[in-house]
């Protein structure tokens, strides 16, 4: 498949400050995004996610390095006219309506007035904004604001699409809506590169990813070839046996009642504890084994440990 | 066509602001408040009001372009909408201009508001229209489309404050550079001379747009200086545009 997003040896300094000192925030990021996949872009606070996204999208000038899209400088008028852009904590001018944004946005794309009017209807439904079409933006509330910027990035029907943390500060019900944007784009055969810090979220709906640590790409790949599937302990519930009994077998996490959470670390253990609760008794209320996460690689990855 | 949806955001947005229609009322205020003041004169008291009037448009238009001209590209960068639209197929230089001819409508507006205003005091006194106040008033408007463009240089690297006290600066340094003219005229040729029309030529002379004076005496002025001016104030607004392109191109937007 050919690459939507082709960085290499990315590199960017600023320098901040009264007194000014070079801070370099990208040390040689190396990446790209093949077409139709979906790609989280990772790391902690001030890794240099925001920065390469604004390298990508020409708000930012690289100090040196490579960025194409879809084959083209990422500064040329083909590769901005395939892409779209929402913002983290996205503000827009608070007087006008999401319609009058909306055909705003899509003046810039040069888009014919029959041609605007069908995208913004089908837009403002797709967001779920369509009741809100007529009110000013300094009315909605922040996930409706991400909703609008969502419209906003997909205006001229793009190919690729540039979401940083789209999923920040929404409420889990508005989070899924998002996700499932996001998902709809990859059955379309749009290519979504996002960032976010909420990884279940990642997990779920990425095809690959890439961790940035301190400027630099620490990790990437497939997420199935990153996570894998080993057991890495279980979590049982156990009911009617007193914990002690399970000193030498497993670790009592909780204990609630007549129930005990414990924590098996040796998949052999968990038939003995089996063994044991059926000896005295007892009951399972629960048992489920937990396999590696992306947020264990994560965590690892960027502490290390 | 993107300069122009560029354009209708900033004409939207600066008639939103407060500070126009404060500066507007006192404008309208200051030249209705001539007719009292032509009172007090002892003289020719049309001419007061003439005077006195055009002054008011001049120095209200100029605020204008200064106090919200400085802000609009800096409230784009600071609110971050900036991030939205140059990820678009917009270049910097569209956007500058589109901010630029935003600003230049709204002030043409205001401009033509206080200028019916002037002109229906003067016909309370007159009762007859008298060509060369359209005149003066379209040369003001023609030094605010550049102190306009000088707003946007400024306030495309700088704060509003400072670009307010640049702006106002370049203002009255553009008032006052006629006297180099003179000096120049009155010194012997030599380094000395050299540097003083070195100086003169990248100093504004904002001289160039005042013909209020002939206006309110009724001087004839030659077709020759008018077209001066007009050319004088479109290379000087297309450099300093230039200026501010170039300032922004090369801008990272953290």
């Amino acid at each position: 498949m050919a690459d939507a997003i082709r960085i290499e040896s990315l590199r960017k300094s600023f320098r901040l400050g009264f007194i000014p000192k070079t801070t370099e925030i990208l040390k040689g990021i190396t990446f790209s995004v093949s077409e139709g996949e979906v790609f989280g872009y990772l790391g902690p606070n001030g890794a240099g996610k925001t920065t390469t996204i604004k390298c990508l999208l020409g708000l930012v000038f690289p100090d040196a390095g490579s960025i194409e899209i879809f084959g083209h400088p990422h500064l040329s008028a083909r590769a901005r006219q395939s892409l779209g852009f929402l913002p983290e904590n996205p503000y827009f001018y608070d007087y006008l309506t999401a319609s009058e944004f909306l055909a705003f946005t899509a003046d810039l794309f040069g888009l014919g007035r029959r041609e605007k009017d069908g995208r913004i209807d089908r837009l403002l439904k797709l967001v779920g904004l369509e009741r809100a079409a007529g009110l000013p933006l300094r009315k909605f509330s922040r996930g409706m604001l991400q909703r609008a910027g969502l419209a906003q990035a997909l205006i001229n029907d793009p190919k690729l699409v540039v979401l940083d943390e789209p999923l920040g500060g929404m409420d889990p019900l508005g989070r899924k809506e998002i996700r499932d944007i996001i998902v709809r784009f990859k059955q379309e055969g749009k290519t979504v590169l996002f960032t976010s810090h909420i990884l279940q979220d990642i997990e779920m709906i990425c095809d690959h990813v890439a961790i940035i640590v301190g400027g630099r790409v620490v990790k990437q790949g497939a997420l199935q070839d990153l996570v894998s599937e080993k057991v890495l302990f279980t979590e049982m519930t156990v009911a009617g046996v007193p914990p002690d009994a399970f000193r030498g077998l497993g670790e009592s996490l909780s204990v609630q009642g007549d129930r005990v959470l414990l924590k098996i670390v040796e998949e052999r253990r968990v038939d003995a504890v089996l063994s044991l609760v059926r000896e005295k008794n007892g009951r399972v209320v629960s048992l489920s084994p937990r396999t590696e996460t992306l947020e264990d690689i994560f965590v690892e990855t960027v502490t290390g440990r | 066509m993107k300069i122009w949806a560029i354009a209708g955001i900033t004409f939207k947005e600066a008639k939103r602001d407060r500070i126009l229609y404060l500066l507007f009322f006192f404008a309208a205020v200051s030249i209705s408040a001539t007719r009292i003041l032509a009172i007090l004169t002892v003289g020719d008291r049309v001419k007061i009001i003439k005077d006195v009037g055009l002054a008011s448009i001049s120095i209200f238009g100029v605020l204008m372009a200064v106090l919200i001209g400085t802000s609009l590209v800096y409230k784009e960068i600071d609110k971050k909408t900036i991030l939205t639209l140059l990820s678009k197929p917009l270049r910097r230089a569209e956007f500058i201009l589109g901010k630029f001819l935003g600003l230049v409508l709204t002030l043409f507006v205001m401009t033509v508001g206080m200028g019916l205003i002037f002109l229906a005091v003067v016909y309370l006194h007159t009762s007859r229209i008298e060509w060369p106040l359209l005149v003066a008033i379209a040369y003001v408007f023609l030094e605010l489309v550049l102190i306009t463009a000088v707003a946007i240089l400024f306030s495309s690297f700088s704060t509003p404050i400072l670009s307010s006290i640049f702006s106002l600066a370049f203002y009255l340094i553009g008032h006052i550079s006629w006297g180099l003219n003179l000096l120049i005229k009155k010194m012997h040729a030599g380094a000395g001379k050299a540097a003083a029309r070195f100086l003169y030529v990248f100093l504004p002379d904002l001289e160039n747009f005042n013909f209020r004076t002939e206006a309110v005496h009724g001087l004839p002025i030659p077709s020759s200086i008018f077209l001066y001016s007009i050319l004088y104030g479109v290379c000087y607004t297309a450099f300093i545009l230039a200026l501010a392109i170039l300032v922004f191109r090369r801008r990272d937007f953290i």
